[in-house]
């Protein structure tokens, strides 16, 4: 089974998403990526989507989970380059990504973990 | 006068089948020469709709077909389990529905689905099973 690689940089874990999703690739994304979190205690987690095709509701409701999970041990999670397709395709089904803060590329998206800034102003806005 | 160019049938019986739904409507919207943005709509409303019939009924199949009607190029999926069906669809279709089972609280995600689509059909009664029809025109 293909698994999607989670890299360590300094203090932040970068999860570049390049393999197509699939429900069992996202429960074990999801395991291997908590267990990093609790056992490195990473400032951030930036996850790049820029070559995922698609996203269901179950995959938005994994990535927030993966979020709220993150937050659970203090690290703040950026989610970056949801292609426009893929965003418009969201919005009018209605689903949101709870608690997910997004930045347009992987430079602004770390950035946003590294300063802090926009973080805080663009969870609220949600 | 609509007539179907081809089709296949897909059984929803393991987890992979949800992939290769996608995979099929993926290659059928790029026949009908669908925009990126409508492959998108369709390919996520497929994919809805096959894990909730893989996730609710455990057993169904899917017919996907590509559509000519006049001048008008369109892909349908069709969607049949024997499945629990739904008590109430008219309130699965509401916004802000979800059925808890014994995995948690989960949207039907069909009010969303419905939304991504310009052709939208359901029958489902409880206990015999539902029906689900989607078609998505150039």
């Amino acid at each position: 089974m293909e698994t999607v690689p989670i890299i360590k940089i300094d203090e932040f874990l970068i999860v570049p998403v390049q393999i197509e999703l699939n429900d069992e690739i996202m429960r074990n994304l999801q395991e291997k990526l908590v267990k990093l979190i609790k056992s490195l205690t990473p400032k951030g987690v930036l996850i790049d989507l820029s070559a995922v095709t698609m996203i269901d509701s179950f995959m938005a409701r994994t990535i927030g989970n993966l979020a709220s999970l993150s937050k659970l041990f203090d690290a703040k999670t950026v989610v970056v380059g949801i292609q426009p397709e893929i965003a418009i395709t969201l919005v009018e089904m209605g689903v949101t990504l709870k608690n997910v803060t997004t930045a347009l590329n992987v430079e602004k998206g770390m950035e946003m973990l590294r300063t802090n800034k926009n973080y805080e102003n663009n969870n609220k806005i949600r | 006068m609509r007539t179907t160019i081809k089709s296949d049938k897909i059984p929803i019986k393991f987890e992979n089948d949800i992939g290769l739904i996608r995979k099929y409507t993926r290659e059928y919207s790029i026949e009908a020469n669908f925009s990126l943005l409508d492959q998108t709509k369709i390919i996520t409303a497929a994919s809805e709709l096959a894990r909730n019939t893989f996730q609710y009924a455990k057993n169904g199949i899917a017919t996907i077909e590509l559509l000519k009607d006049e001048d008008k190029t369109g892909v349908s999926l069709f969607f049949k389990d024997e499945g629990p069906g739904i008590k109430d669809v008219n309130l699965a279709m509401q916004e802000g529905y979800s059925s808890i089972s014994h995995l948690g609280s989960l949207g039907l995600g069909l009010p969303g689905a419905k939304r991504l689509v310009n052709e939208f059909y359901i029958l489902s009664e409880s206990g015999k099973g539902t029906e689900i029809k989607i078609i998505r025109w150039k």
